[in-house]
């Protein structure tokens, strides 16, 4: 066997030289479509999923412009029940769980300290597959072809019968491709958190994002399962003529509840647990000091992460379950309010006498706390079975998950962006304009949303496209209106600080914050290789543990993408694997699923010819090449 | 109507008010918990700078366990109220309402010497008697909600469910659907009326007879008997006897007109026989046209329908 070349001993120049030639993409749109590199998947993802925050916002705004007044005459019911149903599933589906996973998916190799996500490929695929997705439902809104029956689908308004023409076909189909997307990128973390981490980063070094972004892919994966046997279920009522929901052929019109909500509830902790590593994250770099309770910590995101599976019947309060039953949901709808409140009081201690710079990041983290406790207030209002069959369904409800999403996930995301943002683009984001688009989202917002927590206890119901003069909800609603302007000019303010910063932005070097965990300890933007060699660590900081020089492992060969598995408990080295390269079949087999899923909206037998297709792809996909075995 | 005639915060009815008094002391509650926490942020932000806070360990945990007793109290709370809210009364008023695309029908069976009937659009209820509402679904979900007087309950294709509730206060209030049901979601409310025994004993007696005789007499009759709206709907008397609309024996005698959508006036009835799409839009009566003396002689026969 010939010698293989590694990166013992050799010079840094000479080093990246040689990294270079295996890790980088090729130039141009070639690359651009064929690189498995997790930091460009992640910046098109996150990128992406902006875009979407836009286009849902702006639904919001006309929302807001159509209540403004009663008899509202901007959209008509048709138009305002597929508005409605875009902005719930377009900010669910297509921008908080992918932002999520997004920065999952650019964090997480970094922070622990490896060269790529494992199933970079995969990754690729998963991207592709969520764009398409979106693409197909924002295409269907231009045609005037949306869904119409509401983020949750309920049957059997989206049922055949009642349901007629494409529309909630669409939906149902946008589901899958969200399905798949957030299944593969969860597995890609799994694995990566698990058998790809730094030398010596055991359990109890893990940083506390990347505990939440493994919690959060269990959960995801956990959770999938339910929405896929039920949006399956609903397509075959649709297309095929089975009755699974049709209580006339004894269907079921609940089961559908309990399969969405079996997963609906998960996707709100799904979209929350993360936030909360950032959180913790965000707070450790600007109090200087590690998050007070790591075990605590770690066991509330765990704790919240098995709980929320035993939430989801509080959706279906007022639907006549059993009492007693429904108290029990009550009680397990509170407890979660234990993980919840033990963690904010870990951040609290943190905080206590730390004096925290108060930068863009840490003020979206008040803001968050401010917001998210009053959210969590109301979330054990409505886990009351009494009282939420007055809040249910009313603009109560509406004031309470925006409050948990918004200023829980929203709030610590737009704060995270801040953070990394340099690590993402190289410069930093402009401090002035940071704070005032900060000022005016975290104002904007509580004004906006506050309100409607009185407008739901003054009787007025939730997707509702107008309402009578003579009912005295035109005041609250005109106040909501007006501040939702001034949440949407926050918006802009960041959207225009981001883009600018990119250019102008002042230059961040790799570790402006003075943070402790592993991806400050490369360049900003990293290369494609993210680390010249391979940090080993030897405490819950690394960065502030050995500030002069952090320790490297060193044997990987240097002719092939090679990276470094360590065992799962304690992150001894256990092998060097290869890593996938470039290929366009990720793209090619998305675009066969793609056309498979769109063309079974119309018919079954798609679904037999469709797959011919992606399986060629799939085939070619995982061609063998000669990669030789790993090598422990 | 008043302004708080749709108000969870304005009890008309025992349950309503069972759950306003458990909803004041958590929201007072829950209010100290968040100020607490806000305080106690503040304070953290301003202290002087130093390390971590000696027994921080133990604030947290008992934090932590403050938590769990306020779940446990707020638990039992719910539950303790939650029950006589789903216990059965003695002898109530039973009323059936089932939910439609975007209206409500109405059913009292009969009891004792009175005798059941159906209508719509309309509930009446005899103050201070307690009332089990049976609700169903004829096509979608809906959720019946009248905030004044009870806690919202689904309607659901397949199931049957019920709402107990006994009103306290006499006036008119107003129920909405509270699930999504599609186009007119909007427009699908419901006047709810309470008054005094007697008055509602008066009531069920005159809509439980035939439609008025000077309405039979009139020449619009003929209209609505020979035009398409007699295959929907059904007027006590007459030949009408269609089953997809409201039943309109005694339209006139109801508040509002289209589901809560217009006051019962007789120019609502007219704009609404000549155009109800324009009105309501995508709601499932169609446009029936009608030529000008025959739009007149039906308002006359609907407006006679007291
Ligand atoms: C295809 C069935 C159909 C036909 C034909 C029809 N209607 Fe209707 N009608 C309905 C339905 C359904 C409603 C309830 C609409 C709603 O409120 O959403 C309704 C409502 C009404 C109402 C209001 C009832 C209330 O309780 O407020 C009136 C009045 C009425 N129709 C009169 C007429 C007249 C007069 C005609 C003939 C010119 C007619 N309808 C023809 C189905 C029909
Ligand atoms: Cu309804």
């Amino acid at each position: 066997m010939r010698a293989q070349p590694r990166d013992t001993g050799r010079e840094e120049a000479a080093l990246e030289a040689s990294l270079a030639a295996v890790w980088s993409s090729r130039p141009g749109l070639l690359g651009w479509l064929t690189t498995v590199d997790h930091k460009a998947i992640g910046r098109r993802y996150i990128v992406t999923a902006f875009l979407f925050l836009a286009l849902g916002g702006v639904l919001a705004l006309l929302m807001r412009w159509q209540l403004a007044q009663p008899e509202g005459r901007l959209l008509g019911p048709d138009r305002y029940n597929q508005v409605f149903t875009m902005h719930g599933t377009t900010m669910m589906f297509l921008f908080a769980v992918p932002v999520m996973e997004a920065m999952g998916v650019y964090l997480v190799p970094l922070m622990v300290g490896t060269r790529n996500i494992a199933f970079p490929r995969l990754n690729a695929f998963s991207y592709w597959v969520y764009l398409f997705g979106g693409a197909l439902l924002w295409i269907a809104f231009l045609l005037d072809m949306a869904p119409d029956v509401g983020w949750f689908a309920y049957v059997p308004l989206a049922g055949p019968q009642y349901g007629p023409g494409k529309r909630a076909d669409i939906w149902a189909q946008m589901i899958t491709f969200t399905e798949v997307s957030a299944l593969a990128v969860a597995v890609g973390l799994v694995v990566t958190v698990f058998k790809q981490r730094a030398p010596g980063m055991s359990l109890d070094r893990i940083p506390l994002f990347v505990w939440a972004m493994l919690v959060t892919s269990f959960v995801v994966i956990l959770a999938m399962p339910s929405i896929v046997l039920a949006s399956t279920a609903l397509i075959l009522d649709r297309l095929v003529g089975t009755q699974f929901f049709n209580p006339a052929a004894g269907g079921d019109v609940l089961l559908w509840q309990h399969l969405f909500w079996f997963f609906g509830h998960p996707e709100v902790y799904i979209i929350f647990i993360p936030a909360v590593g950032m959180v913790s994250t965000i707070l450790a770099t600007f109090c200087r000091r590690p998050v007070f309770g790591y075990l605590a910590m770690v066991l509330a995101l765990v704790g919240t992460g098995l709980l929320a599976f035993g939430l989801w019947v509080h959706h279906m309060f007022t639907t006549g379950l059993p009492r007693l039953g429904e108290s029990f949901f009550t009680a397990s709808s509170m407890a979660i309010a234990v993980p919840s409140g033990l963690q904010i009081f870990c951040w609290l201690a943190t905080l206590w006498g730390a004096r925290p710079r108060l930068t863009v990041p840490m003020l979206y983290v008040l803001a968050f706390l401010f917001t998210f406790v009053l959210g969590g207030m109301t979330g054990v209002m409505v886990a009351s079975v009494p009282l939420d069959t007055q809040l249910h369904d009313s603009f109560f409800v509406v004031a309470h998950f925006h409050y948990v999403l918004v200023g829980g996930a929203v709030f610590p995301l737009l704060g995270a962006i801040h953070y990394w943002y340099p690590k993402l683009t190289g410069r930093l984001m402009e401090e002035r304009l940071g704070r005032w688009a900060w000022g005016l989202v975290f104002g904007g917002f509580n004004l906006a949303f506050f309100p409607m927590h009185l407008l739901g206890l003054w009787g007025m119901p939730r997707r509702v496209y107008t309402y009578p003069p003579e009912l005295p909800w035109g005041g609250l609603n005109l106040f909501s209106s007006l501040s939702a302007a001034l949440l949407a000019a926050g918006f802009l303010l960041f959207f225009w600080n981001a883009w600018r910063s990119a250019r102008h932005g002042e230059a961040a070097g790799p570790d402006p914050w003075g943070a402790g965990t592993l991806e400050w300890a490369t360049s900003s933007p990293p290369p494609p290789w993210n680390f010249t060699r391979i940090p080993v660590v030897e405490g819950a900081d690394p960065l502030r543990d050995s500030p002069d020089a952090l320790k490297v492992a060193a044997g990987l060969r240097l002719d092939r993408r090679e990276l470094l598995l360590t065992s799962v408990m304690a992150a001894e080295p256990e092998a060097r694997e290869s890593s996938p390269r470039d290929s366009v079949w990720p793209l090619l087999a998305a675009i066969a699923t793609t056309a498979m899923l769109i063309w079974s909206i119309f018919t079954p037998w798609a679904v037999v010819w469709g797959a011919i297709p992606v399986a060629a792809t799939l085939i070619f996909w995982f061609w063998p090449r000669g990669t030789p075995e790993d090598e422990s | 109507m008043n302004g708080a005639a749709q108000s969870a915060l304005a009890p008309g009815g025992a349950e309503a008010a069972a759950i306003l008094s458990l909803f004041w002391p958590v929201t007072a509650l829950l209010g100290a918990i968040w100020l607490a926490v806000l305080l106690v942020l503040a304070l953290g932000l301003w202290r002087r700078p130093g390390a971590a806070p000696r027994r921080a360990g133990l604030a947290v945990g008992a934090a932590t366990a403050g938590t769990v007793l306020v779940v446990i109290g707020l638990t039992l709370a719910s539950y303790l109220v939650t029950r006589p809210l789903s216990a059965a009364a003695e002898a109530p008023l039973v009323v059936q309402v089932q939910g439609r695309q975007w209206w409500w029908q109405v059913t009292y069976p009969a009891e004792g010497d009175a005798p059941g009937f159906t209508t719509a659009n309309e509930l009446r209820l005899p103050l201070g008697r307690p009332v089990r509402l049976e609700l169903a679904a004829a096509d979608v979900i809906h959720s019946f909600w009248v905030p004044n007087l009870a806690g919202k309950q689904d309607m659901i294709p397949g199931r049957d469910n019920a709402l107990l509730l006994t009103p306290r206060q006499a006036g008119i209030f107003r129920a909405q659907c509270a699930e999504f049901c599609g186009m007119q979601h909007a427009r699908m409310a419901l006047p709810v009326v309470v008054q005094p025994a007697a008055e509602f004993a008066r009531w069920r007696a005159g809509q439980a007879a035939p439609a008025a005789a000077e309405a039979l007499a009139v020449a619009g009759r003929q209209v609505f008997e020979s035009r398409q709206c007699s295959a929907c709907h059904t007027v006590r008397g007459s030949e009408a006897a269609g089953s997809t609309g409201p039943d309109l024996t005694h339209l006139a005698s109801r508040e509002t007109l289209g589901a809560g959508l217009l006051p019962m006036t007789r120019g609502a009835l007219a704009a609404w026989t000549a155009d109800p799409q324009t009105l309501k839009p995508g709601n499932n009566m169609p446009l029936v046209p009608l030529t000008a003396d025959e739009l007149q002689a039906l308002t006359e026969f609907l407006a006679l329908l007291r």
